[in-house]
């Protein structure tokens, strides 16, 4: 495992800082549930930063790791769909986003690992195309403005950060650990920068 | 001239050794930490007699209080620190400062400090020598080497500066003041238990009674995650009891759960790094829980 650098802390540390914000600041005129479900999804990002600043990157290595990540993707796809689809649709995605996160838990703790590993994409894999198209569709129709697009490109970069990790816990890392591990907290302050400025579109 | 000049140079460095043996004694990441809460417990009061003057005074005072009892307790319990690898390099048990000098310097911050503190307000100075005496007194003096419960009262020592704080805004003891103070008492033995688990030989040499010692590292670590757990619950009713905006107050129950987590997670599977991690995230917790108020009040 790389040893964090005290660069490295420094992204992480900003990262937790623009999550930070993100939670004090919020969105405004957004329903309660869609501010929380943001508001969730960076607290994770914001704990986990602040762990590993903490800690290093052995933080990674444990195996609630995989299920708490899942946390981020399903609390940023919740608010969005709370945002942007009309109020029928929010309570079925919310009932998704509960079982899917109970599905994602249960099935690390009690089934073989290639069993918890197609709920795990299956769960991400809907989450993360909502938070990829959705900002590039309503661009497209015209309701949003493009600065949305960085939604997209957050979503996009938390897809690049989260398979490079699966990749490499899965034993064929795409790229070798060193160079994930001093890619990872650029990844993310990247990626929580891209969510303030979509979200402030 | 020449020898002047060699003299003075001499002198200078002489103070700056002296000044950095004494800077040393007074643990500043400590002190600060608790001056923190000391000024969260004061902007959180939203007085409307807040001044710079008075900030400054708060700060000068619980400074000088806190790092004075420090240098008392380092004088108390140099034959302890001698004994223990992790404290015996200290300006005292390293014979790099005197005995009687140090106990000079600690008079003298903690008397300037009360002093100030009781010319700002009575009330105010009353807590802030409260703290010193629990400090002192209570905790090192008459219990330290006897209970490893002397803790609870080196707790009620640390949450004397936000009550302090808050005291000196409002003029009176509030419940959100006790609940504030509350919330660093919990802290405290976090604190103090976690090195009490990394240095238990050094504590056992020197028979010190601590916690891992006398009730075993599990009962400690349920201990120190139970204590942490009840100082985000104190926090949180800090909190709302002051009134910070909602978006501050979202923050800090984000962080109360990750701290609950974290406790949680060292309850269920004891480890000396899970501990480590627990320990640090509260020290950042209650950090960025009094920085949180300040903000959210301002």
């Amino acid at each position: 495992m790389k040893k964090i650098t005290p660069l490295d802390r420094i992204a992480l540390l900003i990262t937790g800082l623009v999550a930070a914000y993100l939670i004090v600041k919020g969105v405004e005129g957004l329903p309660d549930l869609a501010t929380w479900a943001y508001s969730i999804a960076f607290g994770v990002l914001l704990i986990a930063g602040l762990l590993m600043i903490i800690n290093g990157f052995d933080v990674l290595d444990s195996p609630w790791v995989v299920i708490i990540a899942a946390i981020i993707p399903l609390g940023l796809s919740l608010g969005m769909v709370i945002e942007n689809f009309p109020s029928d649709w929010h309570l079925a995605y919310l009932v998704f986003v509960v079982i899917g996160f109970l599905a994602i838990l249960l099935t690390r703790l009690l089934v073989p690992e290639r069993a918890a590993t197609i709920v795990l994409a299956f769960v991400h894999g809907v989450a993360g195309l909502l938070i990829f198209g959705l900002p590039i569709v309503l661009v497209l129709q015209g309701v949003k403005a493009p600065m949305v697009l960085f939604m997209s490109a957050g979503g996009a970069l938390i897809g690049v950060g989260g398979l490079l990790l699966a990749f490499l816990k899965a034993g064929k890392p795409v790229l070798s650990a060193e160079k994930i591990f001093t890619l990872l907290p650029w990844i993310l302050l990247l990626m929580s920068v891209s969510f303030v400025l979509g979200l402030g579109a | 001239m020449a020898y002047l000049k060699t003299t003075l140079q001499s002198k200078l460095k002489t103070l700056t050794v002296k000044t950095h043996l004494y800077w040393q004694m007074t643990k500043s990441l400590q002190t600060g930490l608790l001056l923190s809460t000391g000024l969260a417990g004061y902007m959180s009061a939203r007085c409307p007699y807040q001044t710079w003057q008075t900030t400054l005074a708060l700060v000068g005072s619980l400074f000088l209080a806190i790092s004075g009892s420090t240098v008392i307790n380092m004088v108390l319990d140099r034959d302890i620190d001698a004994l223990m690898p992790r404290t015996q390099k200290r300006p005292l048990p390293s014979g790099q400062v005197g005995v009687v000098e140090a106990l000079i310097l600690g008079s003298v911050l903690s008397v300037t400090g009360i002093g100030w503190a009781a010319f700002l307000s009575p009330l105010y100075g009353l807590i802030v020598f409260a703290g010193l005496f629990f400090d002192v007194v209570v905790y090192t003096i008459w219990l330290k080497r006897r209970t490893p419960w002397s803790i609870i009262w080196g707790g009620i020592a640390g949450g004397m500066p936000a009550l302090a704080g808050r005291a000196l805004g409002l003029g009176a003891i509030d419940w959100v003041g006790l609940m504030f103070a509350l919330a660093v008492l919990l802290w405290i033995p976090t604190h103090i238990m976690t090195f009490s688990l990394r240095y238990r030989e050094d504590y056992a040499k020197a028979r010190v009674p601590t916690f891992p010692s006398v009730y075993g590292e599990r009962v400690t670590s349920i201990i120190i995650a139970l204590s942490s757990i009840a100082t985000a619950i104190a926090m949180a009713f800090a909190a709302y009891g002051i009134g910070i905006t909602w978006g501050y107050m979202r923050l800090l129950i984000i962080l109360s759960c990750g701290l609950l987590a974290l406790a949680i997670s060292s309850m269920v599977r004891p480890s000396f790094k899970m501990n480590f991690s627990l320990f640090k995230f509260a020290s950042l917790y209650m950090l960025s829980s009094m920085l949180l108020v300040v903000l959210g009040v301002l």
